[in-house]
C-alpha cells in the first residue's frame, strides 16, 4: 500500500496516543515540588521538602526496604523455579507438557482479585498473613509464569542438537545444564528475573489482602497516600518510582542490545 | 530410578517444584472458593439465587460488564491505530514508538492512578486549564463517575491491546496488499476486505485479552470511581475485608472465573496463548 493520506493521519494519531500514554505520569514532578503541606500545583515557588521527608521518614524508608527484600526474593525464587520448569517442559515436549504449560500460565491471566481471594483464603489457616514469607510466596506464584514465558522464548531458538552433542562428549546432565543450556538462554533468564522483580515491586491487589501492619510494602503505602489524598510525599515517591522505571528500562535496553549482536554471530 | 525413567521423562523432575507449588498454593484455594460459593453460608445455590433477588448485585455485574465493554472497544481501536502505524513506518520511528509504549507499560499502576487523580479532580490541572482559557465555566466532573474510571482504564489497557495486534500485523506478507492494489482494489477496499480480515486473529486475541484484564481490575475503579462506581472486584474486596461474607464474594468470583476461562478457550482457537503474552512455545 502506498503511504496515503489515511496512513499519514493515522501515524499522527498514533503519536498523539503514545504521548497520551506517557505524559500524564509526569504531573507527579511539579506536584512533588510544591512548597505547601497539601497536594497542589506549585505557584512560582518550589521546594524539595517532600523529597526530604520521603528520605527521612522511617515509614517510607522501611517500605522501600521491605519492597526491595520481597521483590528480590520473589525474583530469585521465581527465576529458579520458572527456569527449571521451562527447561523441563522443553525437554519433555509432549501433549501433557503443553497442557501443564497452559495451566502454569493461569496465574498471569486469572483476575488479580480472584488470586488475592485465593491467597487470603489459604494464608489464614497457614498463618502466613502479614508475613514476608506469605508475600514472597504469593508474588512468586504470580511471577513465575513470566519467567516461564521469557525462558521458553529463549529455548525456542536453542538447537537441541547442542544438548545431544554435549552428552555424547561425556558431559553429565548437570554439566550440560550449567555449561551448555544456561549460557545460551541467559537473555531469557535475565528478562524473566527483571519482569518478576517489577511484578512484585509494583503488586498491590494481592498485597492489600494479605498484608496488614508488620509488612507494609511501597505500593501499599502509596495506596494509602492516594486514598488519603493530602500528603504530597506520595508525589515525591511517585517521582522516584518513575525514575527507577526509566533506569530499569534503560538497563534492559542496553542489555538486550548487547545480547542481540552476540546471538547474531 | 532406571525403571522409572523408562516410563516418565526425567524432565518432569524439574517441572515438579513449580507445578506442585501452583497446585497446592493456588489451584487448591481457588477450588475451595468455588466450593464455598455453593456451601457458604448453607449448602445449595442460595448465593447464585441472590442475583435474581433484588437488583443491587445485578446492577454491580451490569456496571462491570458495561465498563469493560466500553474500555475494550476504545482500547482496541486505539491499539489498532498504534500497531498499524508502528508496522508501517521506518525502523527508527518504530523504535521510538515501541520505547514510548513499553515505558508506559512499565510505569507503576499506582503512579498512573495518582497522576489521574491530580489531573482530573475538580481543581485538577485539566479543569484549571480549561477554565483559564475560558472553555468551560464550571469544572467538569471527571472523577467519582464512570467517565473517570473509563479514562483511567483505557489508558492502562492500550499497551495490552497493542501487543497481540503487533504480533499479528508483523506476520502479514506485504505483497498480498500489493497484489490487491494491482488487481484494481482501492486503498480502502484493500484495507477493509484484505488487511482487516487478515489481522482478525490478532484483533480477537487483543479484544479478549483487554476484556479479561478489565473484568478483574481493582485499583483504578476504586480510586477514580471514588465509591460512586461499584464494580465486581471492589465489591468482592468489601465483602471479604469488611462484611466478611465469603459466600456472595465466592459466587461472584466463580462467575468471573468461568467467564474468563470461557474467553480463554475462545481465544486459544484463534491464537496460541503463549504468543499473546509475547513468548513462544517450541
Amino acid at each position: 500500500m502506498k503511504p496515503g493520506l489515511f496512513s499519514f493521519f493515522n501515524r499522527v494519531g498514533a503519536w498523539v496516543l503514545l504521548l497520551f500514554l506517557v505524559t500524564p505520569a509526569l504531573i507527579a514532578i511539579p506536584v512533588s515540588l510544591t512548597p505547601k503541606r497539601f497536594l497542589s500545583m506549585p505557584q512560582g515557588e518550589y521546594s524539595l521538602r517532600h523529597f526530604e521527608k520521603l528520605f527521612t521518614s522511617e515509614e517510607w524508608l522501611s517500605s522501600f526496604f521491605q519492597s526491595g527484600v520481597i521483590a528480590l526474593s520473589c525474583s530469585a525464587l521465581a527465576t529458579l523455579l520458572g527456569t527449571l520448569c521451562a527447561i523441563g517442559l522443553w525437554r519433555v515436549s509432549s501433549r501433557y507438557s503443553e497442557l501443564v504449560r497452559a495451566f502454569l500460565l493461569l496465574p498471569l491471566i486469572i483476575p488479580q482479585i480472584i488470586s488475592a481471594m485465593a491467597f487470603y483464603r489459604l494464608w489464614i489457616p497457614l498463618g502466613l498473613l502479614d508475613s514476608y514469607a506469605g508475600l514472597i510466596l504469593a508474588h512468586t506464584i504470580l511471577a513465575a509464569p513470566m519467567v516461564l514465558i521469557t525462558v521458553s522464548a529463549s529455548l525456542a531458538t536453542f538447537d537441541p542438537k547442542l544438548e545431544q552433542a554435549s552428552k555424547n562428549l561425556g558431559a553429565s546432565n548437570w554439566t550440560t545444564m550449567r555449561r551448555v543450556i544456561l549460557p545460551s538462554i541467559r537473555p531469557g533468564v535475565f528478562a524473566g528475573a527483571l519482569f518478576a522483580f517489577i511484578l512484585s515491586w509494583d503488586e498491590i491487589v494481592v498485597t492489600l489482602f494479605i498484608s496488614k501492619y508488620s509488612v507494609y510494602t511501597l505500593p501499599r503505602r502509596m495506596w494509602n497516600g492516594i486514598r488519603e489524598n493530602t500528603d504530597p510525599t506520595v508525589a515525591a515517591a511517585a517521582v522516584i518510582l518513575i525514575a527507577i522505571t526509566l533506569i530499569a528500562f534503560a538497563v534492559s535496553a542496553i542489555l538486550s542490545r548487547r545480547n542481540a549482536p552476540a546471538q547474531a554471530e | 530410578m532406571q525403571a522409572l525413567n523408562r516410563h516418565i521423562h526425567t524432565g518432569w523432575l524439574i517441572i515438579a517444584p513449580l507445578l506442585l507449588m501452583v497446585v497446592a498454593l493456588y489451584l487448591g484455594p481457588i477450588l475451595n472458593i468455588l466450593w464455598l460459593s455453593v456451601t457458604d453460608p448453607e449448602p445449595g445455590f442460595g448465593n447464585y439465587a441472590k442475583l435474581t433477588e433484588g437488583d443491587a448485585l445485578i446492577r454491580i455485574v451490569w456496571t462491570t460488564v458495561r465498563i469493560c465493554i466500553i474500555t475494550t472497544v476504545f482500547s482496541v481501536i486505539f491499539g489498532y491505530s498504534i500497531a498499524y502505524a508502528m508496522v508501517h513506518c521506518h525502523q527508527r520511528q518504530k523504535t521510538y514508538m515501541l520505547t514510548l509504549l513499553l515505558v508506559s507499560f512499565w510505569i507503576s499502576i499506582l503512579v498512573r492512578t495518582f497522576a489521574w487523580l491530580m489531573l482530573l479532580g475538580r481543581k485538577g490541572l485539566v479543569n484549571v486549564t480549561l477554565e483559564d482559557i475560558g472553555l468551560v465555566a464550571e469544572p467538569i466532573a471527571f472523577m467519582r463517575n464512570e467517565l473517570g474510571v473509563l479514562i483511567g482504564m483505557v489508558h492502562y489497557m492500550i499497551p495490552y491491546a497493542v501487543l497481540p495486534l503487533l504480533v499479528s500485523m508483523q506476520s502479514i506478507d506485504q505483497r498480498v496488499m500489493d497484489a490487491s492494489r494491482n488487481l484494481g482494489a482501492s486503498g480502502s477496499q484493500t484495507f477493509w476486505r484484505v488487511y482487516l480480515p487478515m489481522t482478525m486473529p490478532g484483533l480477537v486475541a487483543s479484544t479478549l485479552l483487554v476484556f479479561i484484564l478489565s473484568l478483574g481490575f481493582y485499583v483504578t475503579p476504586a480510586v477514580l470511581g471514588g465509591g460512586k462506581v461499584l464494580m465486581v472486584a471492589e465489591y468482592i474486596s468489601v465483602q471479604l475485608l469488611v462484611t466478611l461474607k465469603w459466600g456472595t464474594a465466592a459466587m461472584l468470583a466463580a462467575i468471573m472465573l468461568f467467564g474468563v476461562l470461557a474467553m480463554l478457550w475462545i481465544m486459544s482457537r484463534f491464537m496460541k496463548l503463549s504468543t499473546v503474552f509475547g513468548g513462544a512455545a517450541r
